[in-house]
């Protein structure tokens, strides 16, 4: 996988490292392969403000890659920029050609005045074989609300019918902003494991977006940190340890990340896979 | 009540009803979903503008009063793109503006003996067959355009991101939306006057919410809400001896409340 010129890329965690993290995915990684979606040089100025400042990103296939940063630090604009909903002001966005983008939106407030049941939801976007919305619905543990009123909805509930919208779509792209925000903890998780479980069985990759950073990051192959420009990237212990995603979050949230891939790495090892776990710091190398 | 007495007049009082009844209810379940409401009121009271220039100029009424409403649609749209002052206090400011405006200019081209009150609370018993010409041309071109846009529009009007970000040129989508507001309000006009004609559009789509679970059911439930509406208020004008427009609305209002008070009633008690 190739780097990205971020602008204060650090040199603690080297890229190699990021095989050794991702076992099971790691053979997509290691040829270059070619990216669904990338910004060149992005920039973003809105009445004298700045609010993106030369971002580099790109997404490859099959992988999840997780945008981070403090509130206001442009993920939102970078989200629009990427998907064409805004321009920017410079730089370029280049899609692969045949890429069909997934988009659930940070907060889906449907007004109630609009009668719609779930299933009706998922023909707008496209979709028009009740059996395929059905399996879709299935896929993504939402079999039981196709007939319900989508402003009846839970959180997670209304997340899980923005994936199946977005899966309707045969995407190859899902953009997931803030995909958790409404959800309990424990929603949580399940949500990312299946987020996680759409891109091993669909091939999908996935753009997401996040403030609250350390389940996320147990299941990005790549997190990229930006508080207008890009502040850090790479494998989320790599960005972990870097002194400018500590500064932007607090040695805390560093330790979180790490002790939760401890977590991680205990229940791969369970599963049969190889790797041993490590320390609750970022002392691996 | 005796049974109706079956006059040109009354015979075309009802088709213009029915046929704008149609047309509007679906076109105003749009407005309830895109909040739109004071929009649309502001354009139909600037529209008097165009009646005012229409006297002027010896042209048609309703294709005068058309022109002004989609120039103020362009203009409210304009204005709704800054964010120093809100829209609603922009629609409170134009609406009463234009209307006022529109009456200085109304009486300063036609004098005292102006009938501004026909224009205001329409004359559904004065319509020509001009104008029923206006409601069935209108109301043919408002319903292929509303079939031929009801994806794209109800998509935009779920969530206008979404939308976009599937592909959907959202602007294009609302302004053809605006165009098809201005001429439903052009028409109506005639029938229920320019102070009435957002009620007229919006009060069958409010009355029908409740009864359904679908966008579709909405639109089909308000039709036939605003035709009930339609011949009950005639009737209801014609015992009376009231005027059409003011009396078709009051039976709207009395639907709609009814079926939110209904609504109300059996929440609280479940």
């Amino acid at each position: 996988m190739r780097s990205l010129p971020g602008r204060s890329v650090s040199a603690a965690a080297p890229e190699p490292g990021e095989s050794m993290a991702r076992g099971q995915h790691h053979t997509h990684e290691a040829r270059p392969v070619e990216t669904l979606l990338s910004g060149r040089n992005l920039c973003f100025a809105r009445s004298g403000r700045t609010i993106l400042e030369a971002i580099d990103i790109d997404i490859g296939p099959r992988q999840i890659v997780t945008l981070i940063g403090p509130n206001g630090a442009g993920k939102t604009t970078l989200v629009r920029l990427l998907l064409g909903l805004a321009q920017p002001d410079h730089g370029i966005v280049r899609r692969k050609s045949g890429l069909v983008i997934g988009y659930a939106p940070q907060r889906l407030d449907i007004d109630r005045a609009i009668p719609l049941t779930v299933a009706r939801f998922l023909k707008l976007g496209g979709a028009s074989d009740p059996r395929n919305i059905e399996r879709v619905l299935q896929e993504v543990g939402a079999e039981r609300v196709a007939e319900q009123q989508l402003s009846f909805l839970s959180g997670g509930e209304l997340q899980r019918v923005v994936l199946a919208r977005a899966l309707l779509r045969n995407s190859n792209l899902l953009v997931l902003d803030e995909p958790v925000r409404g959800v309990d903890y424990a929603g949580e998780a399940e949500l990312y494991a299946l987020i996680g479980r759409l891109r091993d069985t669909r091939g999908l990759s996935v753009l997401l977006v996040s403030h609250d950073l350390h389940v996320v990051m147990a299941k990005s192959d790549r997190v990229v940190c930006i508080n207008r420009h890009v502040c850090c990237s790479g494998v989320p212990e790599a960005v972990a340890r870097n002194p400018e995603y500590v500064r932007l979050f607090g040695p805390d949230a560093a330790r979180a990340v790490a002790m939760y891939h401890h977590e991680h790495n205990h229940r791969h090892d369970l599963a049969g896979a190889p790797e041993p776990p490590h320390g609750g710091d970022a002392k691996r190398t | 009540m005796e049974a109706l007495p079956m006059e040109p007049f009354l015979l075309r009082a009802i088709a213009a009803g029915l046929g704008l009844a149609v047309v509007a209810a679906p076109l105003g379940c749009f407005v309830v979903w895109q909040r739109m409401a004071y929009f649309g009121e502001t354009v139909a009271q600037a529209s008097l503008i165009g009646i005012a220039l229409g006297l002027l100029l010896h042209a048609d009424l309703t294709a005068s009063a058309l022109a002004v409403a989609v120039g103020v649609s362009v203009l409210l749209i304009l204005l709704s793109r800054q964010r120093l002052v809100p829209l609603d206090s922009i629609l409170g400011m134009l609406a009463h503006a234009a209307l006022a405006v529109g009456v200085i200019a109304a009486s300063l081209v036609r004098g005292p003996s102006l009938d501004l009150i026909g224009y205001l609370f329409g004359d559904i018993f004065a319509v020509s067959d001009a104008d029923l010409i206006w409601v069935f041309g209108g109301g043919v071109v408002l319903l292929a355009a509303l079939t031929a846009l009801w994806q794209p529009l109800l998509a935009v009007a779920v969530h206008e991101e979404l939308a976009a970000a599937e592909g959907i040129p959202c602007e294009w989508v609302k302004a053809a939306f605006v165009l098809l507001l201005a001429l439903a309000i052009a028409v109506a006009m005639k029938i229920v006057g320019i102070l009435l004609a957002i009620a007229f559009l919006i009060m069958p789509a409010v009355a029908a919410r409740p009864l359904v679970s679908t966008p579709e059911a909405m639109a089909l439930v308000a039709a036939a809400i605003a035709a009930v509406g339609v011949l009950a208020g005639l009737a209801l004008s014609f015992g009376l001896d009231a005027p059409g427009g003011p009396s078709i609305v009051a039976v709207l209002a009395v639907l709609a409340g009814a079926s939110l008070a209904a609504t109300a009633v059996s929440t609280a008690r479940s």
